[in-house]
């Protein structure tokens, strides 16, 4: 059945680069074109005047970006990079106790590793949704504390902005613990000793080895935490309401009811220049983690 | 080993636990419920599920998934196990250019992603639909492939081909009888999840998708938007069991015989 594959073997063989540029080929050309092709003519179109029904007309012109650095827009580019700092703040802090408690866990540590994986695969749409349940008038929370006592009538917890961050918290959480932990797993546990018979106190020992070995993971986790949360779009508008726009949102609509496909694509520049931004400062914080190593 | 994990520890961790899980396992409960509206518990009762069997557009929208999932799952995972083969056992110049082209698509925002392929397929003059989800779908799935098979493939022992193959196998034999047993178990995993994520993508599938050819968020978001009925917790149910089998088969077999490198 696979005998057809021998002549490759024979040819492949001889000729350096071809066995490995023959079997990237066709993942690598799909990407090219279903990747960074797309990317390219989004590019091109950001700089193209409209056309009345959607798409664009031929030309060139700055028209879209001129409407993006408007303080409207400007505001809403702001709304989601504070939104998205608030998240992986709240991220580190919520996850990195839990990669800690996990790296130490012993016999449950798979068991516990896998309740976060779970969740970091499920569907974000689910999860958004579950959310809500959840914070309706008449979900469990409003129930509860009326059952209580507490409140009389039904507090309305979205749309509001701290709905779209709590969601965006619950939503990008696991890309957090995983990185951490993963760093805190590889940790020399006999750096530990060394710092206890040396007279680290627990603190010490943590501020002073455990923390900076577990960088890595922090700031990795902090990247997979923040560039998704920038772009998040179903978070703001199920649980957010045009109040409370991030770009996603903006992006979204110029290709919908707004029909603005260069604006739309500007705007998806103007989100494509942060995650670079981040993804920089990924890189130059490792490079120096690895400097310091070193 | 250096003290015990502090008790204040454990309660936060405790908590996040909570706070990832409750939301979930409280969709579910609800998907029982016979309560049409409120908080209340009012009875078990399977009428939710039952009301989604009637329901034409839930089940084309669900045969529209499947063939998604099947399809996008097949071809990126075939080029991302071709993509990791070339990459971890060969040698070739340009490698940083296909490393940093494999992570485009990890860090491109899904939105973006989504519309460029919009303004792709429009200027194609490509007609949306299946076929346009599963274009999209395979673009996002090939880099999350290679990178699982890759896994794999590097903590693989590359003597055991060797010696195949000084024990008078050539090459194409060593690789069938030899490399693809042991790479099975991180191919099936990559598509597990390849699967996972396609049937389970709304952001992208729903500007890339036509009339006819709703997936199942698609239907999902349609009705969240209109009004929050039980019949959307026992469909998110649905998509909660078939997702976390999946990931429960990926993690099982990316545990067991794992290939033990660091012996």
């Amino acid at each position: 059945m696979t005998g057809w594959m021998v002549p490759w073997f024979r040819w492949s063989a001889r000729k350096p680069g071809a066995r490995a540029w023959s079997l990237m080929g066709p993942g690598l050309l799909f990407l090219l074109v279903f990747f960074l092709g797309p990317l390219a003519f989004m590019l091109g179109y950001s700089f193209m005047p409209r056309g009345i029904y959607g798409g664009v007309k031929p030309g060139f012109t700055f028209e879209a970006y001129k409407t993006f650095f408007q303080p409207l827009y400007l505001g809403v580019l702001w709304r989601t990079v504070v939104y998205s700092v608030v998240c992986t703040v709240a991220c580190l802090g919520l996850g990195y106790p839990v990669a800690y408690v996990i790296s130490r866990a012993g016999q449950w540590k798979n068991m516990l590793m896998f309740l976060v994986i779970l969740p970091f695969w499920t569907s974000f749409l689910v999860r958004t949704f579950a959310m809500m349940f959840l914070m309706r008038d008449t979900g469990l929370i409003n129930t509860a504390l009326i059952g209580m006592g507490l409140i009389d009538e039904p507090i309305a917890m979205y749309p509001t902005s701290f709905a779209v961050m709590l969601g965006l918290i619950y939503g990008f959480l696991p890309f957090m613990i995983l990185p951490i932990y993963t760093s805190l797993e590889k940790l020399d546990h006999s750096l530990l000793e060394a710092a206890e018979v040396l007279g680290a106190k627990p603190w010490e020992r943590f501020t002073k080895v455990v923390l900076p070995l577990s960088m890595p993971g922090v700031v990795a986790g902090s990247l997979l935490v923040f560039i998704p949360a920038l772009g998040s779009y179903l978070t703001s508008d199920l649980l957010g309401g045009s109040k409370y726009d991030m770009i996603g949102n903006i992006i979204a609509r110029q290709f919908g009811a707004g029909n603005n496909w260069p604006f739309g694509s500007a705007a998806s520049f103007a989100m494509m220049g942060l995650v670079l931004i981040a993804v920089l400062a990924y890189l130059r914080t490792r490079d120096d983690a690895a400097m310091g190593n070193a | 080993m250096a003290g015990r994990t502090p008790r204040w520890l454990l309660a936060i961790a405790g908590a996040v636990y909570v706070f990832l899980h409750a939301p979930l396992l409280v969709l579910v409960a609800f998907s029982f419920n016979s309560s049409k509206y409120g908080a209340s518990w009012e009875g078990f009762t399977l009428e939710w599920y039952g009301r989604l069997l009637e329901r034409a557009d839930i089940m084309a929208a669900l045969k529209v998934s499947l063939i998604v999932g099947l399809g996008s799952t097949a071809i990126s995972t075939l080029m991302g196990t071709m993509l990791a083969l070339g990459l971890a056992r060969h040698r070739f110049s340009g490698r940083t250019f296909v490393e940093s082209l494999l992570y485009v698509p990890i860090v491109t925002p899904e939105i973006v992603c989504g519309i460029s392929l919009l303004i792709l397929f429009a200027w194609m003059k490509l007609q949306l639909g299946i076929s346009t989800i599963i274009i999209a779908h395979v673009a996002f799935n090939i880099s999350y492939v290679t990178i699982v098979v890759r896994a794999r493939l590097e903590g693989m022992d590359k003597n055991l081909e060797e010696a195949a193959m000084i024990l008078g196998a050539n090459e194409f034999v060593a690789f069938w009888k030899v490399t693809v047993p042991q790479l099975w178990p991180g191919i099936i995993s990559g598509a597990l999840l390849a699967f996972t994520m396609s049937f389970d993508d709304f952001v992208i599938t729903s500007l890339v998708s036509g009339p006819g050819s709703s997936t199942l968020p698609i239907v999902v978001y349609t009705m969240v938007r209109k009004n929050i009925e039980p019949s959307i917790n026992a469909i998110s149910t649905i998509i909660l069991v078939v997702t976390s089998v999946m990931i429960y088969a990926a993690d099982r077999l990316e545990r067991r015989d794992a290939p033990q490198g660091a012996r």
